[in-house]
């Protein structure tokens, strides 16, 4: 997408906001100017250190889950052996919404980072490994005996086929992930913590009545959603370039 | 070159392709494979190439059994054989790379050299994009290119390891007739430059006639024993205007249609 359309898209967003708080015109949506006065004044009191921890938060999870995910994609989709043990295992969790373990999680890991870190690596890493392992095993056979017969063992095969075929696919299923892990972490840090975007929504600002901070704090994690989606999107560009030619 | 001594290879759980099937090739022979599709001649190549084993009996290139690819032999296949993600000289300079990937291991153990060349350089990659006349086309990705320029990236990529065997599984078909005809002369003209020793498998009958200048005629599997068709001429490069070149298509021509005698 091209710089101006998303500005163009971002003010429009915005005049729909003001337009929509003028007609409400109640303290529970206050306009946009409203809101990015206390963002400024929010920021340095707190909302930019929750903002750094639940970006954290998720770019741990988002790190972690692609380093566990895509090698064990890539093996169950070149050894169809090893597919067929664990494909019925990964067919009945995947659809499972794993954010009904989070009480679970939370008696085992406790109210702390690891409990949301691995929420959400959870949804993910199933997300990615499904895309990767899937991606790997449509694989031409041609292309992997062309590859072969120019002598390459299986590590050259990984290296030189199977990982660069793999990873814009990964990239996508964690671009599509993004925001299922960013409510996943909304609603984690909602409770029984004391800092996160969510913990700052929910607690510190809807709690206590405090309205343009509370939307404050969904521009914040609007923002933070927006960022990674950017930075993947970036990243896909960089690393996949064949996927974006045009003719 | 290639030993074929009473090899038996079925696929799991079906009839078998060929059944005691004996054949030899001599080194720096051209050779063309032909025969009605389901007949194995992809198969014979996988075979060669060390993709499959047979089920019996032994084959071996170059004096070696081949329970795995060996670098030294080129494999160009129809379509489908280059990286979609890289562009055509990152397709090319892929055998460079895998030979530095494995240099720990150049060298090691004796029999057929398993990986590439440890010592390729980017000149010699440029060399072969310009011989093979693509070098304009370095910087583009196989889906902005015609097939004949992808199959060109193709034998670039298999001669930079510089291979004493070149196998070609009906490198050509989906090529329109001009080009097929161009990249046939280029065939024949690189195997003079190289020596290579050419094995084409095709089901076009006039493509069997230029390139080999000795032909394998393959009837319905199981194939048992090796119907040879003489074709010394092939290799001229206006072969296909004398009348010899359209005897022998008639020659082939009847072979296949009747039983292999």
């Amino acid at each position: 997408m091209r710089r101006r359309d998303l500005a163009l898209g971002i003010i429009s967003l915005i005049v729909a906001w003001q337009v929509l708080a003028w007609i409400v015109h109640a303290p529970v949506l206050p306009g946009a100017w409203d809101v990015l006065q206390a963002l400024v004044r929010e920021t340095p009191r707190g909302l930019g250190r929750h903002f750094v921890i639940s970006g954290w938060r998720v770019l741990a999870s988002i790190v972690i889950s692609m380093l566990v995910a895509v090698p064990v994609g890539l093996i169950l989709g070149q050894s169809p052996r090893l597919n067929r043990i664990f494909s019925p295992v990964i067919y009945i969790v995947y659809p499972i919404p794993k954010i009904v373990f989070l009480p679970i999680i939370l008696l085992f890991l406790g109210i702390g980072n690891t409990s949301k870190i691995f929420i959400i690596f959870l949804i993910l890493f199933f997300q990615i490994l499904v895309v990767v392992r899937d991606q790997a095993s449509i694989l031409r056979p041609e292309l992997i005996y062309s590859v072969r017969s120019l002598g390459a063992g299986r590590r050259a095969l990984f290296r030189f086929v199977y990982l660069p075929a793999t990873i814009p696919a990964a990239l996508t299923a964690l671009r599509v992930g993004i925001g299922t892990a960013i409510a996943v972490l909304f609603f984690a840090e909602s409770f029984a913590t004391t800092s996160g975007l969510g913990y700052y929504i929910i607690v510190e600002s809807w709690g206590r009545l405090a309205y343009p901070e509370m939307y404050a704090g969904v521009v914040a994690m609007s923002v933070l959603g927006l960022l990674l989606y950017f930075a993947a999107d970036a990243l896909e560009r960089r690393l996949a370039p064949w996927m974006f030619l045009r003719e | 070159m290639i030993d074929a001594d009473r090899v038996t290879f079925a696929y799991a759980e079906q009839a078998p392709v060929f059944q005691e099937f004996s054949w030899h090739v001599s080194a720096g022979e051209a050779w063309a494979v032909i025969g009605p599709s389901g007949c194995g001649k992809s198969t014979l190549l996988y075979l060669i190439a060390g993709l499959r084993q047979p089920n019996a009996g032994r084959l071996a290139v170059d004096g070696w059994p081949v329970p795995r690819p060996r670098a030294s032999t080129g494999l160009i296949l129809q379509d489908y054989g280059l990286l979609p993600w890289a562009t055509v000289r990152e397709n090319v300079a892929l055998v460079m790379r895998m030979g530095r990937f494995y240099r720990d291991k150049s060298g090691a153990g004796e029999g057929p050299r398993p990986y590439p060349r440890a010592e390729i350089t980017e000149a010699q990659v440029d060399a072969w994009l310009d011989r093979l006349g693509i070098a304009d086309l370095r910087d583009k990705y196989p889906a902005q290119i015609s097939g004949g320029q992808r199959q060109r990236t193709a034998i670039a990529r298999s001669l930079l390891q510089q291979p004493n065997l070149l196998l070609m599984d009906e490198p050509f078909s989906s090529l329109d007739a001009l080009t097929r005809e161009d990249l046939q002369r280029l065939t024949v003209e690189l195997r003079q430059e190289t020596g290579v020793t050419t094995v084409v498998v095709t089901h076009n009958i006039e493509e069997a006639v230029y390139l080999g200048q000795r032909i394998l005629v393959l009837g319905r599997a199981p194939t048992a024993r090796a119907h040879v068709i003489e074709n010394p001429a092939a290799g001229a490069p206006d072969y296909r205007g004398r009348p010899v070149f359209w005897e022998r298509c008639m020659e082939l021509r009847s072979a296949l249609a009747g039983e292999p005698v």
